[in-house]
């Protein structure tokens, strides 16, 4: 069991003169759920699709479970699953179908093709879906399915590509409880997002692509210590008092306030007192304030400082 | 969601099972996914459509709309129209086959497929194999539909089914054309236009519809030469019990060689395109 369950050294791909990925190199052990973060054209999609052997590697080496992509290709497919950014099911067939058909693509016998599709249609809670065409399932329900589809093999390595894209809140914590069950059952997780929240609630270590080069790597919180302590967040009721409440915050704290669109004020908190003593002045100076407080950095305040770019917002909504 | 879980992540359960090996998997494999094929047309509402009323509403425009003008009378036209309509069906038809991959690609299923340890053939087999379902379900309606409507011939159940036999072979070759168009040109729109582009003048510039005899000369060169004219020929000779080997030979071989180009370049741009 020595043997990572994902192995990329050095990895290249080019797409005529473009450097989609750029000599990247990570790897994951069975029962680990590794996030890949990183922007739209970062590379996380080109990764997933090398070791999942879609696509050759123009340079570098990857394997899954020792067996290398490109020499042993065929080995690896039969050990891993892959859930695309697109949901991979058949409309036109029901849910049950969709597995079963997998299930005999992979050679099961047809009673087996059958209870495994049972099998997951139960675990997913698809039960009373399970007989209707996958075409009038929501997009939560085709997700599920989705992912499992891509468990009917029972796979050793498991490829998520953006799996709670454009998801309902709900449906993403379906989803990631899934995630979780999976890893918990030894199963490695390849995870690529672009949501911060998602690579916190689910990953163990998180790789930062950025253009084709990885650019951080650790666990979260490893990722957050890098970007320095705590910080104050003050929120005025009214945005145009904003440039006041920077005033306050850049005396208490002694540091360069950043402000940001909505007027929300932050900046860096090392002294016990600034959160006091702001809130002090500002009740002073008579300015409403919708929000005041220390936070750790999130993930997005990592990757900003990371990459001098934000990152992208979930689509789903407040959480 | 429910909460059991019960599968330990080894051993794998891909374990081959014994008597499913007696195929080779290639062909096993196509047959699932062809399978699959025919279930997606049979629920695809516009899909079933094409296939069923689209023979039906053209041979009845041809025959009761243009066949008086250009035969005398209808029934004469259906007895001329019939084997071209019939040709005319199936090669349609066979254009679907290209969108239908177009489509298969974009969703993003056939990643899923090929992700899969099964030949990368397999999904163009299925694709196909699904599709050669197609044309002979339009073309026997066609014939249904033409024999109800006074359609007769002298030409036995062997002569028909020869003639069948022959229009289903052009569609398989023309089809890997259109798999191979829609391997480059991706988007299904776009590869619906451009077929509708090749098979537009092809039908229509051939003795699909009327005899040739009264093209301008330079039109009478090409539909001489195009293969679409050529099988109609065939068809309606096999059909009419007249002497048909010329025409059934030239035909075939179109057909042969739409494979052996096609095929091959359709399977490596499939290949290719990852």
């Amino acid at each position: 069991m020595n043997t990572p369950a994902i192995e990329v050294d050095g990895l290249v791909r080019t797409f005529g003169d473009v450097r989609a990925v750029d000599g990247i190199s990570f790897s994951a052990h069975r029962g680990q759920v590794l996030g890949l973060l990183g922007p739209n054209g970062s590379g996380k999609t080109t990764t997933v699709r090398v070791l999942a052997t879609l696509l050759p590697p123009s340079g570098g080496r990857a394997a899954v479970l020792g067996h290398d992509v490109v020499a042993d290709a065929a080995a690896v497919r039969s050990r891993i699953g892959l859930t695309g950014q697109y949901a991979a099911v058949d409309e036109a067939l029901t849910g049950r179908d969709n597995l079963y058909l997998i299930g005999r693509l992979l050679d099961l016998p047809r009673a087996a093709a059958r209870a495994r599709a049972t099998e997951l249609i139960d675990r997913f809670g698809l039960t009373e879906a399970a007989g209707r065409r996958a075409g009038t399932y929501s997009g939560g329900m085709r997700r599920r399915l989705d992912l499992a589809a891509s468990l009917v093999g029972r796979p050793e390595v498991l490829f998520l590509d953006e799996p709670t894209t454009g998801l309902d809140p709900l449906h993403r914590n379906e989803v990631w409880d899934s995630v979780r069950r999976l890893a918990e059952d030894g199963v490695a997780v390849l995870l690529t997002t672009q949501y911060l929240e998602e690579a916190d609630q689910l990953a163990h270590d998180l790789v930062v692509l950025d253009r084709g080069r990885v650019i951080a790597s650790g666990t979260a919180a490893q990722l957050k210590s890098r970007t320095g302590g705590r910080r104050l967040h003050v929120r005025p009721e009214l945005p145009r008092e904003a440039a006041l409440v920077a005033a306050v915050v850049a005396q208490e704290t002694g540091a360069d306030p950043v402000v940001e669109p909505s007027g929300e004020v932050t900046a860096p908190a090392h002294d016990h007192g600034a959160l006091r003593r702001t809130e002090d002045r500002l009740v002073a100076e008579g300015v409403a304030v919708a929000e005041i407080g220390l936070r750790l950095p999130s993930l997005d305040d990592v990757f900003l400082s990371l990459t001098g770019h934000a990152a992208a917002t979930p689509s789903g909504g407040p959480r | 969601m429910t909460t059991t879980l019960d599968t330990p992540p080894t051993p794998p359960a891909v374990a081959p099972s014994a008597p499913a090996r007696l195929l080779p998997s290639t062909v096993r494999h196509g047959l699932s996914l062809a399978r699959r094929g025919v279930v997606t047309t049979i629920h695809s509402p516009e899909a079933l459509l094409d296939v069923t009323l689209q023979p039906v509403i053209f041979l009845l425009l041809f025959v009761y709309v243009f066949g008086g003008a250009i035969a005398g009378n209808s029934a004469d036209y259906l007895h001329y129209a019939l084997p071209g309509v019939l040709l005319q069906t199936v090669v349609f038809a066979s254009a679907g086959t290209g969108v239908g991959l177009a489509e298969d690609l974009k969703t993003g299923i056939f990643d899923r497929f090929r992700s899969l340890p099964i030949s990368r053939a397999a999904p163009l087999v299925g694709a196909i194999g699904a599709d050669l379902v197609r044309y002979v379900s339009s073309g026997v309606i066609m014939l249904v539909f033409g024999f109800a409507l006074g359609y007769r011939t002298p030409a036995g159940p062997l002569g028909v089914l020869a003639a069948f036999a022959l229009v289903v072979a052009f569609a398989f070759g023309l089809c890997w054309v259109f798999t191979a168009l829609a391997m480059v040109v991706r988007r299904p729109r776009s590869v619906q236009g451009l077929s509708a582009l090749v098979m537009l003048p092809l039908t229509f510039a051939s003795s699909v519809f009327v005899p040739t005899g009264t093209m301008p000369g330079w039109l009478q060169g090409f539909a001489a030469v195009n293969p679409v004219s050529r099988t109609a020929d065939a068809v309606r000779a096999l059909l009419d019990g007249a002497p048909a080997g010329g025409a059934v030979t030239v035909s075939l071989l179109t057909s042969a060689a739409l494979v052996v180009i096609f095929a091959p370049l359709a399977v490596a741009l499939y290949r290719r395109r990852t």
